[in-house]
């Protein structure tokens, strides 16, 4: 649903105004190549110069050469346009390629700037935009932007200049013959823009028909199952081909402009020539003009129409260009709501004692999660909480790190309120394994140390013994450099959460958050898991998210919530004598294990 | 290559109008080539001194000319062009109506994303061929040949010289196409590393930030941002190639005939005319030898997208009515008495059974209760009697009959299923609720609405019934999408009556108000009822407990109870829940 939302929301702005605010900020990415750009529109204007001269040379070599018969002389002209002709080519080479240059490096900033700018971001912008949202300003949106950064601006340029020298060109041959010569171009410009704008809003059309189209094969494949319980589907083909219908005889419609339109500018140009022809024939006759100027001028008719259209396909790729930086820069001005203060405290050999006083928390407003929480674990502790799902446990994780900040209260580490140290600090101390464990793509070893170089073989090693993965790294000849495959698919749960202990082991943080998985593994793995659990908070301040007897019962203290708030605390032992709600979710959640056992 | 063979079907149907686009191009070609030979005339006049009004001949026929290639070429689009259009109509047809005939086992290990990249970019790459491609394939190929035939029958000795770059452009064409079809792949690999480690980074962020893990991010993606742009870079080196050197080479023709030109005019051999003419005709052969590439590149991308439409379209359904099919059996026949005759299930390229050994008989009328943990197969189970997969091992009767010789659709309109994912349409609630017929029934769609508790929700929406659901409209909370989805089976009356988990999203107090509602319209037909909670089908007339893929437990819910087993457990585990929850 969300990836069509997403989908369905960009094609409505696949193009926009262009904004002089945005275009502003997008020309600012242009800066640091300043020099480059000055130095590519230069050979525009030496491309175009030269690409215009050629067919003034035409009545040169035809006029004085080959009608005086002066052979020497031709090939003389001629050289020079095989001269003209060759450093075109390679300065056109180069400025291309450098255009090309400058798009990729520009790309690339951008990119750069646009990821290290999401990563800086706290949990709540991921939790509230899908994921593939978020990809797409990275990836698709920043391409779409070459083609301004690139060749855009700089051939836009070039075109003006062409469109300069050709003009140049001819009103130096012959004044009235050009003005001759462009009495077409106001029809040639209406005729233009008329097809424009039919174009345009047949475009429109067709894509509002391809995303009519596209939402419905979507809707239908996704509630295929549906469409075949209520054996609907000769009327989903039929709906289908309505829509399909409509877009193909749209799609005819502007095949019809474009058929209508080409022949038309061909004849405009024809005419255009016609006069060249009727009207400097004539003064050819009377020796006015020389037939050489004729021609050159019929060659330089064919050239004045491409940059003319070329400049208003430029203007479609900045409006394209539009919707994407729109988007882009309303990403880039998403500010994290948790930041780091100002004079961070640093801190000096963390000893992991923990204190909430009065947390309060809401992810939405005024609806509470967390509701005056007031706990203490002291240095080296292992607290377990437990309670019905709901109950506020996951918080008391999200806010300890900081993917959240407390709303009323405040969390103290060694009495430090979180809120005075650095992010990364902070979290450098705190090891969390999460419920769900994610494997990145990479091999066994770069999934442990997540590259971190200061994790070495031997520490990895260490870990892998403690979490009882030996077995299963040496099952392998590739050991723990065996790759992980979509996302861990060819691992079993039991492995990849011990992998995820690893991880945390090899970290060695002063402080460990487990979230217990609840789901269930065979008997085996089940016993590595717990021996597993046992190493890991072993010697450090550990809060667990219970779900096994058997880590509640290594615990020091059980606080159990409910609701948001702190309902009962004590040891396994405590609780269960004072029969309350602590021995009704161990008769739920954990009776059944002891039986078992 | 052989794979758009296969479009020859789609072509045939057109057959009329492509051969008549084909002759128009002859034509437009035909005529193009006459203009630069009228040029060349009314030179030729102009140097040895002419009058006035035989130029204005030689205007009015170039522009007559002009006229009638223009309505060929004219004539041209609205035929092949359209024809496409046509054709890429006909494809996207064929491959929806064929992808609505598939059945589970195709979805289940293909994303939609996929297929709908399928139904875009390839159907697009496929009509991109038959459209511009065999259009200016032939242009192209008639263009040269009568440009060939007039430039040789006016000087060989010059044509070819001014051909003598031709080879040289052709295998130019050919060498920087495939270099760059070789280095656009590897930027689109590398683009799609990129996409996937964003993808990655961003799903497992909290275990980035956790780690602390964000400057190593940034770097990897730098490392794959930075060897994407090399890889642009070194496509663009070709890319910015092609251009120059194509434009230099025909250039170099021009310059070439201007030369030999020029002396055979001194020499008296040839006029001026001629000389305009030609140069004419060698700026009309550029298009087309620059079009050569790009026509290539288009079946380059066509091929492969076909040959993905065709191993879809190539899919049989594996559940569909076929020779052992009993015609004569309508839905009258159906009364809805099932049963399970040792029915195993395990899922296509799968080891385990998900259901095993299954006996169950349910007769006409009853309610069964299935409950069991997460995985029992308790919705393999369901999906099995509309035949959404079918059995493994055993089989399944209806009134008696093998239910793979009932007609499919007469099978699934005598079933309504309440599945456990809500799915609705984004359309109205009133075509959502009627959407087993192709009208609305306005009583119907009240009283089922009433009958699924959705009545009085939608009573307080502004539009009623007439609301638009999706993003489009409104949308539906859990419990609303839920009994919408129950008001839809209970409008279709079926036989027999599947809820899988249906009301789950409601509270316990609207459960019990929905079900003394769904009484009335259990009562003459065959139900079963999936659940979690033991509430919903404590009333059923028979239960079964599905554990470890077999039927564990069978009974009434007071004989369950008292026997003590999974049940029981069930039973306490959820009154202490409730007593958690009042806490």
């Amino acid at each position: 649903m969300s990836e069509k939302a997403a989908h369905k929301g960009e094609e409505d702005t696949l193009t926009k105004d262009i904004d002089s605010k945005i275009l502003k900020r997008l020309l600012g990415f242009f800066k640091p190549y300043s020099r480059y750009i000055v130095f590519a529109t230069f050979l525009t204007i030496i491309i175009s110069a030269l690409a215009a001269l050629r067919p003034r040379l035409t009545p040169i070599a035809i006029d004085d050469k080959i009608m005086n018969n002066d052979a020497p002389g031709l090939q003389y002209i001629i050289l020079i346009m095989l001269g003209t002709l060759v450093v075109q080519g390679i300065i056109q080479y180069g400025m291309t390629y450098l255009t090309s240059w400058i798009g990729q490096k520009i790309i690339y900033d951008l990119r750069k700037k646009i990821y290290s700018h999401i990563l800086s971001l706290d949990l709540k912008f991921f939790d509230r935009n899908p994921i593939g949202r978020i990809v797409t300003r990275v990836t698709g949106d920043v391409e779409v932007l070459f083609e301004v950064f690139s060749s855009g601006l700089v051939t836009a340029f070039g075109d003006i200049f062409l469109i300069f020298w050709i003009l140049y060109f001819m009103f130096s041959l012959d004044f009235t013959l050009t003005l001759v010569t462009l009495s077409v171009l106001p029809l040639l410009i209406y005729a233009t823009s008329v097809f424009r704008k039919k174009v345009r809003e047949s475009y429109r059309r067709i894509r509002l028909l391809i995303a009519k189209l596209n939402s419905y094969i979507q809707e239908h494949l996704t509630g295929i199952t549906i469409v075949q319980y209520f054996v609907k589907e000769k009327k989903t083909i039929d709906e289908f081909e309505e829509i399909n219908r409509d877009h193909t005889e749209q799609n005819k419609k502007s095949v019809l402009y474009y058929a209508v339109f080409f022949p038309i500018v061909e004849l405009l140009s024809a005419i255009s020539a016609g006069l060249i022809i009727w009207y400097g024939g004539g003064q050819v006759i009377q020796n006015a003009v020389s037939v050489g100027v004729l021609i050159s001028f019929i060659q330089f008719t064919e050239m004045f129409f491409r940059p003319i259209r070329d400049l208003s396909e430029k203007y479609n790729i900045l409006q394209t260009a539009m919707a994407s930086s729109e988007r882009i820069f309303a990403l880039l001005d998403e500010k994290p709501t948790i930041s780091d203060p100002e004079k961070p405290i640093e801190l000096k050999d963390v000893k992991g004692n923990i204190e909430f006083r009065n947390v309060s928390f809401a992810y939405n407003e005024g609806d509470y999660v967390l509701r005056n929480i007031n706990f203490k674990i002291k240095e080296g502790e292992k607290v377990a909480f437990v309670g019905a799902t709901g109950a506020g446990k996951s918080t008391i994780i999200n806010l300890l790190t900081r993917f959240y900040d407390v709303y009323e209260g405040e969390i103290l580490l060694d009495g430090v309120n979180i809120k005075d140290i650095e992010q990364m600090e902070l979290r450098k101390n705190i090891a969390i394994v999460l419920q769900d464990v994610f494997l990145f793509s990479g091999d066994i070893r770069s999934n442990i140390t997540l590259n971190n170089p200061e994790i070495t073989d031997e520490i990895i090693y260490n870990a892998i013994d403690n979490t009882g993965l030996r077995p299963f790294v040496d099952s392998h000849p590739e050991t723990i450099y065996k790759q992980v495959t979509e996302r861990g698919s060819s691992f079993s749960v039991g492995q990849k959460q011990l992998i995820s202990f690893a991880r945390a082991l090899a970290y060695d943080p002063k402080i460990l958050i487990l979230d217990e998985a609840t789901s269930s593994v065979d008997t085996n793995t089940e016993i590595l898991i717990q021996n597993a659990i046992k190493k890991l908070i072993e010697g450090r301040t550990s809060i667990i998210i219970a779900h096994r007897l058997s880590t509640i019962q290594n615990c020091d203290k059980i606080i159990v919530m409910h609701k948001g708030e702190i309902k009962e605390m004590g040891t396994h032992q405590q609780l269960l004598e004072k029969g309350g709600l602590y021995f009704k979710l161990y008769q739920l959640q954990y009776k059944e294990e002891e039986i078992s056992e | 290559m052989k794979h758009l063979y296969s479009l020859l079907p789609y072509l045939k149907k057109f057959k009329k109008k492509i051969y008549s686009g084909f002759f128009f191009i002859i034509l437009s070609n035909a005529s193009d080539s006459l203009y630069p030979l009228v040029i060349g005339m009314a030179i030729d006049d102009l140097s040895k001194g002419t009058l006035r009004h035989n130029l204005l001949t030689y205007v009015l026929v170039g522009l007559l000319i002009v006229v009638l290639r223009g309505t060929f070429l004219f004539l041209t689009r609205q035929t092949l062009i359209v024809v496409s259009r046509e054709i890429e109509n006909d494809l996207r047809f064929d491959f929806f109506s064929h992808l609505q005939r598939l059945s589970k086992s195709f979805y289940n290990n293909r994303s939609t994303g996929d297929l709908m990249a399928h139904a875009t970019n390839d159907i697009s790459n496929v009509r991109n061929f038959v459209g511009p491609g065999i259009m200016y394939s032939f242009q192209t190929f008639t263009r040269i040949l009568f440009t060939l035939i007039i430039l040789f029958s006016m000087s060989s000795s010059v044509t070819l010289l001014a051909l003598a770059p031709l080879p040289l452009i052709t295998y130019i064409v050919y060498k920087v196409g495939k270099l760059t079809f070789n280095r656009s792949r590897k930027v689109y690999k590398i683009f799609s590393d990129l996409t996937s480690k964003a993808q990655e980074c961003f799903s497992g962020i909290r275990v980035v930030k956790s780690y602390v893990r964000e400057r190593n991010e940034n770097r990897e993606f730098d490392k794959i941002s930075f060897d994407y742009q090399k890889k642009n870079l070194s496509l663009a080196k070709v890319q910015a190639f092609s251009f120059p050197m194509m434009f230099m080479l025909t250039s170099l023709s021009v310059i070439i005939v201007i030369y030999f030109g020029g002396i055979k005019i001194m020499e008296g051999s040839m006029s001026l005319g001629d000389l305009s003419a030609f140069l004419i005709y060698l700026g009309q052969l550029t298009w087309p030898m620059i079009a050569f590439g790009w026509i290539i590149n288009l079946i380059q991308r066509a091929a492969p997208s076909m040959e993905r439409l065709l191993s879809i379209i190539n899919v049989k359904p594996d559940i569909a009515d076929n020779e052992n099919t009993d015609e004569d059996i309508t839905q009258k026949d159906i009364e809805g008495e099932i049963e399970f005759e040792n029915v195993s299930f395990k899922y296509p390229l799968s080891n385990n059974f998900v259901l095993k050994n299954i006996n169950l008989k349910i007769r006409k009328g009853t309610t069964l209760g299935i409950i069991g943990h997460t995985g029992s197969g308790k919705s393999t189970l369901i999906s099995l009697i509309p035949r959404i997969w079918d059995v493994t091992e055993g089989r399944i009767l209806i009134d008696g009959m093998d239910i793979k010789k009932i007609p499919l659709d007469v099978l699934r309109r005598s079933v309504g299923i309440v599945p456990q994912e809500s799915f609705l349409f984004s359309t109205t609630i009133e075509k959502n609720v009627s959407y087993s017929s192709d009208f609305i029934d306005e009583d119907e769609m009240i009283s089922a609405a009433k009958k699924s508790g959705l009545y009085k929700d939608v009573d307080e929406f502004p539009l009623k019934f007439k609301t638009v659901l999706g993003e489009r409209g409104i949308t539906m909370s859990g419990g609303q999408k839920q009994r919408t989805s129950i008001a839809r089976a209970i409008y279709k009356k079926p036989e027999i009556l599947i809820l899988d988990d249906s009301l789950s999203a409601v509270d316990t107090k609207t459960e019990e108000e929905i079900l003394k509602e769904l009484k009335s319209v259990m009562r003459d037909r065959t139900s079963l009822i999936i659940s979690h909670r033991i509430s919903t089908i404590k009333n059923a007339n028979n239960i079964i407990v599905l554990s470890h893929s077999k039927i564990a437990e069978e009974g009434t819910h007071n004989e369950l109870i008292s026997a003590g087993g999974i049940y029981f457990d069930l039973y306490k585990k959820q009154l202490l829940e409730e007593e958690i929850k009042e806490f």
